[in-house]
């Protein structure tokens, strides 16, 4: 079983191939509870749906906004860094989250990680830093660094009529169209959990970025917030 | 609770943040030089006003940036927040992001 797995040596890089052979063997947080969340999700016109969306690609990208690396990054991806806090850029599969005003979480689909990851060192290659390490004898102006966060979090998707008013009872920010919307993202807590909250589109949906090991209780919470929603149904 | 205004996300729950302690406090330029009880002072003592007092905050649960804001100890008024690194604002020219409590 081992035999594939190679200590990393910079001279000669891993292939990808033996990582994409093991990926029958990986397992997401919720991944067992998918049948549950079909069965709680409350249709209707008051409804609330839940569901996992497993293995997204999630690549954290930090770099001065103001460099000729940011614009270059802005390019390879399609669409430039969002500038003002909480905002989301889309472009193709690929969002674009504001996480600080450095600091950007490009979320992509499953499998897209390392496409992303080389596109973008190679946009930072001058800059100084963990993505362009020795690649400029110019003294550091700023640095930049793009990495791998893939494994970091799993994702919740919350739709439905009723989604905004599942959130509100664990989330103090006014989530209410004229605050917040299509577009928009923040970094807060639901339920004393820190998500990244993305909002996809206007029916609501959302998505809940959450860190694996609180995404169980998170999880459970939304369940049960989601419960009274079913009553008006019946 | 506080309503605490993060210079880049905007008003965010107290529970959002962590508290820094005293802001400017200066590192010692020569730290070698200084006595125990120096350095213990350094380390240690804190104002302690009963008043507007300057405190760093982090945005733990949002955009993890440090940043200073002028708190009043007795009625918890935010009279203002700016980014760390900035001198402390003086009363009469406070900045444009100042929390009107």
């Amino acid at each position: 079983m081992t035999a594939d797995v190679r200590v990393d040596d910079p001279a000669h890089p891993a292939p990808l191939a033996p990582l994409a052979r093991l990926a029958h063997l990986r397992r997401s947080p919720l991944g067992h509870r998918a049948e549950e969340f079909e069965a709680r999700s409350v249709p209707g016109p008051h409804g609330v749906r839940l569901r996992e969306v497993p293995y997204l690609a999630q690549l954290n990208l930090r770099v001065d906004p103001a460099s000729p690396a940011a614009a270059r990054a802005g390019r390879v991806l399609g669409t430039p860094l969002p500038a003002r806090a909480g905002r989301v850029a889309v472009t193709g599969g690929v969002r674009v989250l504001w996480l600080g005003p450095d600091e950007w979480l490009v979320v992509g689909p499953d499998g897209a990680a390392p496409a992303i990851e080389r596109s973008l060192r190679q946009a930072l290659d001058d800059e100084p830093g963990p993505a362009g390490a020795g690649a400029s004898a110019v003294p550091p102006a700023s640095v930049a660094s793009v990495v791998d966060v893939s494994a970091n979090r799993t994702t919740l998707e919350l739709s439905g009529p009723s989604a905004r008013s599942v959130l509100e009872q664990g989330c103090s920010l006014d989530l209410h169209p004229r605050a917040f919307g299509p577009g928009k993202c923040v970094q807060t807590t639901v339920s004393k959990v820190q998500v990244v909250l993305d909002q996809l589109d206007a029916e609501p949906s959302y998505r809940l970025l959450v860190r694996g090991s609180f995404a169980q209780y998170l999880a459970d919470w939304l369940l049960d917030a989601m419960e009274e929603y079913r009553r008006g149904d019946a | 609770m506080l309503l605490i205004a993060c210079p880049w996300c905007g008003e965010r729950d107290e529970t959002e943040f962590h508290y820094g302690g005293q802001a400017h406090v200066a590192y010692p330029a020569d730290p070698e030089a200084l006595t125990d009880v120096e350095w213990g002072a350094y380390l240690f003592v804190r104002d302690n006003p009963k008043g507007d007092f300057a405190e760093r905050w982090v945005h733990t649960a949002g955009c993890r940036r440090w940043f200073n804001v002028v708190r009043h100890t007795v009625t918890h008024d935010i009279s203002a927040v700016y980014p760390a690194g900035q001198p402390r604002p003086s009363q009469e020219s406070r900045p444009q992001n100042e929390v009107t409590a």
